[in-house]
């Protein structure tokens, strides 16, 4: 609502467009220099505090670039989840939802599940590695695909309840997990146990060659969406009215979305609530209603708390276990505070 | 005169022989619950006894909070005018389970009795913060509600687990939150009485929650006390829902499922409607204990799983349907 009255009131001017007020284009551009000032000096931070070697030395990198990996999952981490909620949220006009609701999350606990159940140790043993990483995306794209294809399209298409159906399903498939779970040996739930958390710290670095060129198609793919993501985010009907195609484009937002998700969940499971706040607080930094400004807005607040996250947990309260949870913490708090003062849905 | 008939018709309607009939069917699944189990007390001496101490109460149990959680569902479904609501998908659910960890953690040796009054405490307040949401923001889709609801209970579930995981009760949470009867035992499960005294009173209010179901200005209208309804309709609920939690634990789906299935066949009447809920919500609640008991015998499958996966089917052909209809 702000954004359209605001740009309401500078049709006049002469440079009108996203940051078309006085002042927009140099806020704009200072929030994102303070966001990546803050998240390469936590980035830095992350490789450099603690290195008992001098800075620039040969030993100082080799200990930096073992740590260079986890700096890059949380990259690629924050890159989907921020993205991915971006254009969730405008697709389905609703900037309080999370595409990690979608049972995104319950599916990867399935088939961890029942890839121990059905295979049992050794044959998760083979399933280990990079392929298992790739046909996991693939089932979770193509559940995904499954659920919008099947809800979004024919004379009975309706978002909401493609929303419902999805969070639905996850409970369904939490269930069946716990029920194969409870049919596991003691050792084979071991086994399951420590994929089942999953955090920035056990992401495998083999996947990082996959993980990042299909990020990348899929974030190019929806930068150059972008303008039509503008117009999907005026609502159905003014988007139909302006000539674009809403269920289509939808639809292949929604595939981009889903590949993103699946990549995420893949690297380091659940983060329920960090797409949320990262989303939220871009929207509040960017001011602006156009995807081209939101994104780097949006990637670079979603590192920025990754890292400083991380940074303040592992170097100054010494509490590594409970980085994702801290974040979900204050994702949640940030969600109730937006929902009650919102005031409409 | 039509008053008189009306009147007849309503009676006819309560006392139906299909509810005669539906009786039979639930006593006969109670029979089967009764003499199902892994211990042969036919065969041993002990019989008489191990049947006292384990299976009456678990069949006792299992009536109580089959038909409380679908109660639950029912009336919150009339208060907030929305057929996807119920303690799950609102997070009254897991708002009792906070409040059971809050309980464990203040007085690590408080017994069940503090525990569930933490548990109502916090579900009382979890879904009056929900009720007073609802009636705060303007939504314009009926869908949205159960979303958010959900979304609230993850976020009160992530505080749960945050605490939990602080103070090692982690392992401890998620078997309470599973529910499950294989724990109740004479001398465990006699907490759940309370919940028959909240069915009477849901039975006695019925046709004020029914009146506050069509809005405040309407039940206002017609001399109805709307807050006060919906205060007694919330307090109801966090009873039921908190002493369930602490006896049993969580049951998910049966406050949806059971009463859109009541009204897809009866309509939308909640005073003769409410004893097909209650017998519905026991009949599924057996049934899903009954398998659960039976399917890796002699071991036990929790409920709550198996309630999960046919509710969410059961909830899914529901939507689906009402998709259709448009």
């Amino acid at each position: 609502m702000a954004e359209s009255t605001r740009t309401a009131e500078t049709v006049s001017h002469p440079g009108s467009g996203a940051l078309s007020a006085p002042g927009a284009a140099r806020r704009y551009w200072l929030v994102l220099t303070a966001l990546a000032l803050v998240g390469g000096l936590s980035g830095f931070g992350l490789l450099a505090w603690d290195n008992p070697m001098p800075v620039g030395s040969r030993g100082f990198w080799l200990i930096a670039n073992l740590r260079t990996e986890n700096l890059i999952v949380m990259a690629v981490v924050a890159f989907c989840q921020t993205l991915a909620t971006v254009s969730f949220q405008t697709v389905t006009n609703n900037r309080i939802i999370t595409p990690s609701i979608m049972g995104f999350e319950s599916l990867y606990v399935a088939i961890q599940t029942a890839s121990v159940y059905f295979l049992g140790a050794a044959g998760l043993a083979m399933l280990q590695g990079v392929p298992q990483f790739i046909l996991q995306v693939l089932l979770m794209v193509g559940f995904a695909l499954l659920l919008y294809g099947w809800l979004l399209s024919g004379r009975y298409g309706n978002l909401h309840v493609m929303l419902l159906i999805g969070i639905i399903t996850g409970g369904g498939l939490g269930s069946v997990s716990a029920f194969m779970q409870r049919l596991l040996t003691p050792s084979e739930f071991d086994l399951l146990a420590a994929r089942l958390f999953g955090s920035v710290s056990n992401a495998d670095a083999d996947y990082l060659p996959i993980a990042i060129p299909l990020c990348l198609v899929a974030g190019i793919a929806l930068w150059w969406k972008a303008r039509s993501l503008n117009v999907l985010a005026l609502g159905k009907d003014v988007a139909q009215n302006l000539g674009l195609r809403h269920r289509t484009q939808t639809m292949q937002v929604l595939f981009l979305v889903s590949i993103l998700m699946a990549v995420s969940t893949s690297l380091v499971g659940p983060m329920t609530f960090f797409g949320f706040l990262a989303a939220t607080l871009a929207y509040q930094f960017a001011g602006t209603y156009d995807h081209r400004y939101i994104f780097p807005v949006a990637l670079l607040t979603g590192f920025s708390v990754l890292t400083l996250a991380y940074f303040v947990m592992n170097h100054i309260f010494y509490a590594q276990g409970v980085v994702s949870i801290i974040i979900e913490l204050v994702g949640g708090s940030v969600f109730l505070i937006v929902i009650l003062r919102k005031g409409r849905l | 005169m039509t008053i008189t008939t009306t009147t007849a018709a309503r009676k006819q309607r309560l006392f139906d022989p299909k509810l005669l009939l539906g009786i039979l069917v639930v006593a006969a699944l109670l029979v089967v619950s009764l003499f199902t189990g892994v211990y042969d007390i036919f065969g041993n001496t002990d019989g008489g006894e191990m049947f006292a101490i384990t299976r009456i109460p678990r069949t006792i149990a299992l009536v109580l909070a089959g038909a409380a959680m679908a109660m639950c569902g029912l009336v919150m479904q009339l208060l907030t005018q929305n057929r996807f609501v119920e303690p799950t998908t609102t997070g009254t659910t897991e708002w009792a389970g906070l409040g059971m960890l809050t309980v464990m953690i203040t007085f690590p040796t408080a017994g069940l009795n503090l525990r569930m009054i933490g548990a109502i405490a916090f579900a009382f307040v979890g879904t009056m913060i929900f009720f007073l949401f609802l009636r705060r923001v303007t939504l314009r889709f009926s869908l949205i509600v159960p979303i958010i609801g959900i979304m609230l209970g993850a976020v009160v579930s992530s505080i749960s687990t945050f605490v939990a995981l602080q103070t090692n009760m982690l392992q401890s949470l998620g078997v309470w939150f599973a529910g499950s009867f294989t724990s109740v035992l004479r001398g465990q499960y006699e907490l759940l009485w309370i919940v028959a005294a909240v069915g009477v009173v849901v039975f006695l209010a019925a046709d004020r929650f029914t009146v506050a179901g069509l809005g405040e200005d309407i039940a206002t209208n017609v001399g109805v006390n709307y807050n006060r309804v919906i205060f007694l309709g919330t307090g109801l609920i966090a009873i039921a829902t908190g002493v369930v939690t602490v006896v049993v634990g969580n049951l998910p789906f049966l406050g949806l499922i059971v009463p859109n299935l009541v009204s897809m066949v009866r309509g939308d009447d909640l005073r003769s409607n409410l004893s097909w809920v209650c017998l519905t919500g026991i009949a599924i609640v057996t049934v899903c204990d009954l398998f659960g008991r039976l399917v890796i015998m002699p071991f036990e499958v929790p409920v709550s799983v198996i309630l999960g996966i046919f509710g969410s089917v059961v909830f899914i052909a529901l939507l689906l349907r009402q998709r259709r209809r448009g």
